[in-house]
């Protein structure tokens, strides 16, 4: 397959990724979708979880995505992400001890703001750990 | 006519001074290009941002049930202003040339009968704005952004807009800043940020946005209802970057002038000391002469 789709993952600090690749795996919020070239226009939200880049049939690389949108268009995917990290520069001790962490200020949250604030961070973290421990892929 | 140890005083004095300013200058310099890495890296953001969020709010403005963000509130009774401004001065007219328009543009509003709302980022607008408006500043964060400036930081202050215009304090905020042109000029600029008015489609993108069918995952309203608070995040974060990169670049023009002037004032100083000097020296000289000559 020669057609590729512009593929663009953009962060509120900075641009992370802008190549042209083959396909991109997109965590949706209703479901994973793949973008190839000539998708359909889409705007879709997305949840906490892995983006994978693939080039000639084998996953490039894994980045994980704790929310944010994507936009697609039959030549271009943009993803605007909240925050992206490599899954492979994530540390599962450290993300183990946050969840504990956070685990503790969902308890201890006064009122329900706080409360809504820590469990999504919590949601975060625990995808983390889901995504490192997912064999997809 | 000042004594010779006065002038040296003064002449060490100002050279510490020039010293001070230089050294300022320099940390600003650094400084500058660094906020400006910043606020090149976080526009692709806010661009794609605004293409799509452009494409959306066309399609569902006119729509009844549009989220009050984008439609506002019907009125226009309550203006919020957000002053962003440095914390710290010695950094030429920054400050006061936002705080001043700042001024105008409450001015204005009173003119026609509005309420106006203050919140001050950064401690020099306050400090400034404080005597007149006392009564209006509803709230002040300082301290943004040390070391550097995240989207964190800004989501904090876009968290606190958005939960007073969900508490229905007021109907159209505006922010005010310094837009960065070069080191050299700052643009002061107010920038409108709820109800959410679409940057006007330049020729030629519109046919290629406007036109397009989107499908949405999940619902078109639910998207925008995420997207919108999420807008205002990012403009206040685009709008600080570009404030702190004029803050610096304002302070080394700032500091670069001071350091000429007080080289120059290092000189002409100088001259003067050197003329008491020779005086002195000539004067000496008349009277050990005149004191020979009389033997």
């Amino acid at each position: 397959m020669s057609e590729k789709v512009e593929f663009e993952l953009v962060s509120p600090e900075r641009l992370l990724v802008s190549e042209a690749v083959e396909m991109v795996v997109v965590p949706g919020a209703e479901g994973d979708f793949g973008v190839l070239a000539g998708h359909a226009a889409t705007v879709s939200s997305i949840r906490p979880g892995v983006l994978a880049v693939f080039e000639n049939g084998n996953v490039t690389s894994r980045v994980f995505l704790s929310g944010g949108f994507a936009e697609v268009t039959p030549e271009r995917c943009t993803v605007l992400a909240d925050d992206a990290a490599a899954l492979e520069d994530m540390n599962r001790a450290e993300i183990e001890k946050s969840i504990a962490d956070l685990r503790d200020d969902v308890n201890a949250a006064r009122d329900d703001a706080e409360k809504n604030a820590a469990e999504k961070a919590l949601a975060i973290a625990e995808a983390k750990i889901a995504a490192l421990d997912s064999s997809m892929y | 006519m000042p004594t010779l140890k006065d002038l040296k005083t003064r002449i060490t004095s100002v050279k510490s001074t020039r010293k001070i300013t230089l050294a300022m200058k320099m940390v600003a310099a650094a400084k500058l290009r660094r906020a400006q890495e910043q606020a090149e890296a976080a526009r692709p953001y806010a661009e794609r941002m605004d293409r799509m969020l452009g494409s959306l709010a066309a399609a569902a403005a006119g729509r009844p049930g549009a989220p009050a963000m984008l439609a506002g509130t019907g009125k226009d009774d309550v203006h919020l202003l957000i002053v962003a401004t440095a914390d710290r001065g010695l950094c030429g007219g920054f400050n006061t040339s936002i705080v001043r328009a700042s001024r105008a543009h409450i001015r204005a509003l009173r003119d026609q009968g509005k309420t106006v709302k203050i919140l001050c980022v950064g401690k020099k607008g306050n400090d400034q704005l404080r005597r007149e408006y006392r009564n209006s500043i509803i709230d002040v964060v300082n301290d943004i952004g040390k070391p550097s400036l995240t989207f964190a930081d800004a989501g904090d202050v876009a968290d606190k807009i958005t939960r007073m215009y969900d508490a229905g304090e007021f109907d159209i905020c505006t922010i005010v800043y310094n837009r960065f042109q070069s080191a050299m000029t700052q643009v002061v600029t107010q920038q409108q940020l709820i109800p959410f008015a679409p940057p006007e489609a330049k020729e030629g993108e519109e046919a290629a946005g406007a036109d397009r069918l989107y499908e949405y995952e999940p619902e078109e309203s639910e998207i925008l209802d995420a997207l919108l608070p999420r807008n205002i995040s990012v403009q206040v974060y685009r709008a600080l970057l570009e404030n702190a990169a004029s803050e610096q670049g304002a302070r080394m023009t700032a500091m670069d002038s001071a350091t000429r002037n007080a080289g120059d004032m290092i000189d002409s100083l100088s001259i003067q000391y050197n003329r008491a000097r020779q005086a002195a020296i000539t004067k000496e000289l008349i009277e050990i002469i005149s004191g020979a000559e009389a033997l």
